[in-house]
């Protein structure tokens, strides 16, 4: 950890990409650059978001090639249509900064302005994605055939091909995660945004004073210590097989799964900016945890029974085969990123840690194991750390700076945005598995 | 339990069970009695009896089964009938020995992979030898005589999907891995690979050493193809490949038959496929039962190839016995025939059916031994069994038209580039099109062109001409033509009549003079000419043919004849470009802003003419029968003569065809055209349509990005102005005014400026205004 501490953030509204990131720690890595250059021949721009995941060059570029993919390339969409569905997927998610950066690309190709006036002024076929959306939004585990049969073979006019629902859905939930990203990292408006914006947060109030503490010299050594601790833990996870009953095992997972994290103050409502409520329907609906126990509820999502790698890809890329190659292709990547660093320390095996992350994220949209002992991810992330994942996959409208800068307060901020990465793709492929186990039985 | 049966046989039936969940794998121990099917909430073992599934004992006992009981793979021991090991998902290597008195019959536990066991494999031959692959990227190989593996095996790489030992190598056993590798081992060495190479593009979700020979391992991955690999070379080589329609879950070969192995697959398809490995494109045998994925497969017998056991997702055991399974060759045709584009011709059937014709041109009288040489095909009941399904190679053969034949489409560019669909009145298309068929020997359609300007030409217009029969000056044959002789009579009359009303229509209507006195001139002389039309027969019988609807409604025909200029009157909407705002950052193509500009003035002029007579038309008589006729050639394949047509007609027909077969014969006829390069004549009917999908063909792809010439950086806003370096970029390089509109440059040296400052420049000087030096060119 370089003097982090001594790096002042800007005070006034914050400019750069990011209002947790300073810029200057963006801007000074090098290997980016290039993809950048790459990004800014084809779009014209390098946007917030791109430049963030900058801080990962390997990552980005593979995110780059599926975004494009999967806006500009061929596909059964039409590329306004594709546009759209992500204006509706971000204000899902209340986020204001996709919606209007893809308003602007959604008019550019070409779209039809008056269904920028609402949902209810798009065509009827768009509208049925709405529940779709909502689902994968915030409750995927609920999707079941009886949604995709609804969409895919009704007696109505509206209806969608699995080809083209499979590239809608990929749209959506690649859209829901990503706002988590943005959520996650704090990305700014772009400059040429303007107009009533909202910010996603206000970054000035909690951000200097959670720094100042940190400047704290004790609070600084006990931060040293929080590191060593938590590789300590890591060490001992990694190499201490425990043996646990069944029974234990069941009860981690329920455990990890429905803490609740998310403090009252937290869950204030916000009123919508028009720009975004317009696009919204059912408002109210988010996430909720998953309640196996209920009486009603779907069972727990087995992963050895439906997993990416086996299944998942193996109907993309029956449905849409570029898409599950470069999908795959990314998964692979931001599994295997690391730079054996962590804080101050080098050549550390973070593999439990970033595994730790993932089956967290995956354990809070009911998706389990069997191999994996759940009591390992209350052993290594923090509370801080979980409830700020927990918020950033689930509630990523309500991410405050305080919760990023309260957990891992040694760590560096491109290690900040590498749990992003984990978050934002572990949520995608959560949400597609579970929509796709759903278009697999419709298809049974 | 339920039972079914469907064909009995002596020893053994085509019959399922219902488990009480789904099935992950299935395994038959060595005598061929008895089944182990495992899976998440099942592990039971079935007794195969004469006519149906018995169940004999349920493994996972205790009130709140543990996860050791959640299997991801079942092996049943081929050596000690007593001992079975299963994989289960939380990472525990589980062996069972059905010898036990108490009900658990769990005799060891290894808990010594971290994540899920994907594979457990006994030792062939060695009773107490145990290998297991994990997702953790280790294999480990146990001794059950002892509490702890004896070895372990690090892949190196990612997760570890089939284990197998080799049958024949006592020490050698294979590994697939989700990366794409297959690795061979010594289990002597845990050290080091022996050799490793790449067979598949994503995972290898299994493998299978050829029960005979030595060599030859066969791979299943996600990439949808099964290989067999000849593993005795130096080289690893790839000897055959079968390409199945989704990714391989389980690949075994089948006992006693060298080629033959049996697949199923993870997703989607739910078969199981027994393919000849030569004969890698269509599949030998399919048993089709199973309503989901089929998890496990596995031969009953090592020694029998006629029973396969598989286990499936929707909870059934079956047994399929071969005789029953589906041939999917039966129902495939064994000969195909194409055309090409051009007129070849490619012939695919059997050899030995395409060489014993040419031994009959050889050796001249050389006949069929038996009718049944002939019969291309499979020898299903022949008794050599080996060879059963194996001999089918075809033979391809191509044979090439001469260019410029009769098979070529030469008669379609030609009628493509000469016939006329616009600029001149209808009458005179429909000749011209007409004379352009009969040069290339179309008569029918020459005639089809003829019939439609008699029907729908404005006949007697008040000629007095007509009805004396007489004409000097015309040389067209119209109305008439039809009437024959026995009909002139009546004509006569009813020309009378029609006068009358011709007369109304035409003091309503004085803009359609010119137009009018052009065909009453060409009207009267039909009949006379007719003797010389020339008509061969089949003019004569396709006219015949058309005439009772003709004569029916004859009387009314002058009402609907007043000489509609053929232009289509109510062009779709101009085109896009317009709508965009004049700032707009691209250049668009001249093409596109003059087509904007020119079809609006002119047809709006039209248009008005049009509303007002036509409130006074008729109803269309003759348009059903050429709706018919249309659709007819389009049937027939012609789309060419049904779009020419529709296109000359215009609004006479066009409300009576629906718009998406109109939609369909355009887009039609333009690949076709595109296809022959025939932009001019594409472009020209992709104007010409009045479908709005249609029109809109031609405004695809007129953007064009441009960079400013000072900062070399895309122009993004405006076509003139450089946002970033705020230079005015595209300056004329006559006047040194930016230029707005039209930007004109040339090629060659890419100076230019605005299309008329260039176009007069370059009338005086071949160089290039800039001073470049560039000889320039304008066309």
């Amino acid at each position: 950890m370089k003097e982090e501490g001594d790096v002042d953030i800007p005070q006034t509204l914050p400019s750069g990409p990011s209002a947790f990131i300073p810029v200057e720690e963006i801007l000074e890595e090098g290997p980016a650059q290039e993809m950048m250059s790459e990004a800014l021949l084809s779009d014209g721009r390098v946007d917030h978001v791109t430049m963030a995941m900058g801080l990962h060059s390997s990552y980005l570029a593979c995110f780059l090639r599926t975004q494009h993919a999967l806006l500009q390339l061929d596909g059964p969409l039409p590329l306004s249509w594709r546009y759209f569905i992500i204006i509706l997927a971000s204000a899902r998610h209340q986020c204001s900064y996709l919606v209007q950066h893809h308003t602007a690309a959604f008019l550019f190709a070409g779209g039809d302005e008056t269904w920028l006036r609402g949902l209810h002024c798009a065509p009827p076929k768009i509208q049925r994605l709405q529940t779709l959306n909502k689902l994968l939004a915030h409750r995927p585990w609920i999707i079941t055939q009886e949604h995709i049969q609804e969409l895919v073979c009704p007696g109505a006019e509206a209806r969608w091909s699995l080809a083209e629902l499979i590239q809608a859905v990929v749209l959506m939930s690649h859209t829901h995660s990503l706002v988590s990203f943005v959520s996650g990292c704090g990305i700014l408006p772009e400059p040429a945004q303007s107009g009533d914006q909202v910010q996603p947060c206000s970054p000035t109030e909690s951000c200097c004073s959670v720094r100042d503490e940190a400047k704290n010299q004790q609070e600084w050594s006990e931060a040293v210590n929080e590191v060593q601790l938590l590789m300590e833990k890591m060490r001992m996870v990694q190499h201490l097989g425990e043996e646990f009953t069944q029974e234990e095992m069941v009860t981690r997972f329920e455990r990890a799964r429905t803490e609740s994290l998310l403090e009252p103050a937290d869950v204030q409502h916000s009123v919508l900016p028009d720009c975004v409520s317009r696009f919204v329907v059912d408002a109210d609906f988010t996430y909720q945890d998953f309640s196996p126990r209920g009486e009603q509820a779907p069972p727990t999502m087995r992963a050895q029974d439906y997993s990416w790698e086996d299944h998942g890809f193996s109907l993309m890329n029956r449905l849409y085969g570029e898409m599950a190659q470069l999908l795959d292709e990314k998964f692979q990547v931001v599994c295997a990123l690391t730079y054996h660093t962590m804080a101050m320390h080098s050549d550390v095996d973070t593999s439990t840690l970033r595994k730790a992350i993932w089956n967290y994220i995956h354990c809070i949209y009911g998706i389990r194991y069997d191999d994996y002992n759940y009591g390992d991810v209350n052993q290594l992330l923090e509370r801080s750390l979980k409830v700020y994942v927990k918020t950033v996959a689930c509630h990523p409208e309500k991410t405050t700076p305080k919760m990023y800068f309260s957990f891992w307060r040694q760590f560096r901020h491109s290690e900040k945005v590498h749990v992003n990465l984990l978050v934002m793709e572990a949520r995608l492929q959560a949400a597609l598995l579970y929509a796709l186990r759903a278009i697999t039985r419709y298809m049974t | 339990m339920e039972k079914m049966t469907k064909v009995s046989t002596i020893n053994g039936r085509t019959m399922f069970c219902h488990l009480d969940a789904p099935a992950n794998a299935i395994s038959v121990c060595r005598d061929a009695t008895q089944v182990v099917v495992a899976g998440r909430n099942i592990f039971k073992i079935y007794g195969l009896e004469e006519d149906g599934f018995v169940e004999r004992l349920n493994l996972r006992v205790g009130r709140k089964p543990s996860l050791n009981f959640s299997c991801a793979d079942v092996m049943w021991h081929q050596m000690e009938e007593n001992l079975l090991a299963t994989a289960a998902t939380n990472g525990a290597v589980v062996t069972w020995n059905l010898a036990r008195p108490c009900r658990n019959k769990q005799e060891q536990l290894f808990t010594e992979h971290k994540r899920t066991v994907n594979k457990v494999c006994f030792h062939p031959t060695e009773v107490h030898m145990l290998l297991s692959g994990s997702q953790d990227g280790f294999m480990k190989c146990f001794d059950l005589r002892k509490k702890e593996s004896v070895s372990t095996f690090s892949g190196q790489s990612e997760s570890v999907r089939d284990v197998q030992f080799s049958m024949k190598d006592y020490f050698t056993f294979a590994a697939s891995f989700e990366n794409g590798n297959v690795q061979l081992w010594d289990i002597r060495r845990p050290d080091r690979y022996e050799r490793m190479f790449t067979a598949h593009t994503g995972p290898v979700f299994c493998c299978d050493w050829h029960p005979e020979d030595r060599g030859w391992l066969a791979t299943g991955g996600r990439d949808k193809m099964v290989k067999v690999w000849d593993m005795s070379t130096n080289r690893v080589k790839e000897i055959y490949c079968v390409q199945t329609i989704a990714s391989v879950a389980r690949v075994k070969w089948r006992p006693e038959r060298r080629y033959h192995l049996a697949t199923c697959s993870m997703m989607v398809d739910h078969n199981i496929y027994v393919w000849d490995v030569r004969r890698p494109f269509i599949p030998f045998a399919t048993f089709e039962e199973h309503k989901d994925v089929t998890t496990g497969i596995v031969w009953r017998h090592q020694h029998d190839p006629y029973y396969l056991l598989s286990g499936s997702k929707d909870s059934t055991l079956y047994q399929h016995m071969f005789k029953d399974a589906s041939r999917p060759v039966d129902r495939a045709n064994p000969e195909g025939l194409c055309f090409g584009l051009f007129g070849d011709l490619a012939f695919a059937a059997k050899e030995s059916l395409m060489t014993a014709p040419s031994s009959v041109g050889e050796v001249g009288r050389k006949t069929y031994p038996g009718g049944d040489r002939r019969y291309p095909i499979f020898f299903f009941k022949k008794p050599d069994v080996t060879e059963q399904f194996a001999q089918v190679s075809s033979a391809l053969s191509v044979f090439e038209s001469e260019a410029g034949s009769a098979v070529g489409m030469d008669w379609f560019i030609k009628t493509a580039q000469s016939y006329l669909l616009s600029g001149k009145p209808f009458g005179e298309l429909c000749e011209h099109n007409a004379q352009v068929a009969k040069r290339l020997n179309r008569p029918q359609e020459s005639t089809t062109w003829t019939m439609l300007r008699i029907m729908f030409s404005e006949p007697a217009n008040p000629s007095m001409s007509a009805n004396h029969n007489l004409n000097k000056s015309g040389n067209l044959p119209l109305v008439n033509s039809f009437g024959m002789k026995e009909m002139s009579a009546a004509l006569n009359e009813r020309n009378k009549e029609n006068r009358q009303d011709n007369i109304h229509n035409l003091d309503s209507n004085h803009n359609n003079n010119d137009d009018n006195e052009e065909t009453e001139g060409s009207e009267g002389q039909a009949e006379y000419l007719f003797g010389d039309a020339e008509l061969d027969d089949d003019d004569l019988y396709s006219m015949e043919h058309e005439n009772p609807a003709a004569e029916e409604t004859e009387y009314l025909l002058p009402q609907e004849a007043f000489p509609i200029r053929h232009e289509i009157m109510d062009h779709p909407s101009a085109p896009e470009p317009l709508q965009e705002k004049p700032e707009s950052p691209h250049v668009s193509g001249s093409e596109a802003e003059s087509m904007c500009l020119t079809p609006m003035e002119s047809f709006s002029l039209i248009s008005v003419s049009q509303l007002l007579f036509s409130p006074h038309l008729p109803p269309k008589f003759f348009c059903p029968i050429v709706k018919e006729m249309l659709c007819y050639y389009a049937e027939q394949g012609d789309v060419q003569t049904a779009v020419s047509v529709l296109i000359v007609l215009g609004e006479r027909i066009r409300k009576e065809i629906d718009e998406l077969t109109q939609e369909h014969w355009y887009m039609s006829y333009i690949d076709l055209l595109q296809r022959f390069e025939l932009w001019n004549v594409s472009n020209e009917v992709i104007k010409l349509s009045t479908c709005g999908a249609i029109t809109c063909l031609n405004q695809a792809s007129t953007t064009l990005h441009i960079n400013c010439s000072n900062c070399k950086r895309p122009m993004s806003n405006k076509g003139w102005i450089c946002d970033r370096c705020h230079q005015c970029a595209s300056v004329c390089a006559v006047c040194h005014h930016v230029v707005k509109g039209l930007f004109v440059w040339c090629q060659g040296c890419s100076h230019g400026g605005h299309l008329e400052h260039v176009k007069d420049w370059l009338k005086q000087s071949d160089h290039c205004p800039a001073g470049c030096g560039h000889l320039c060119e304008y066309t």
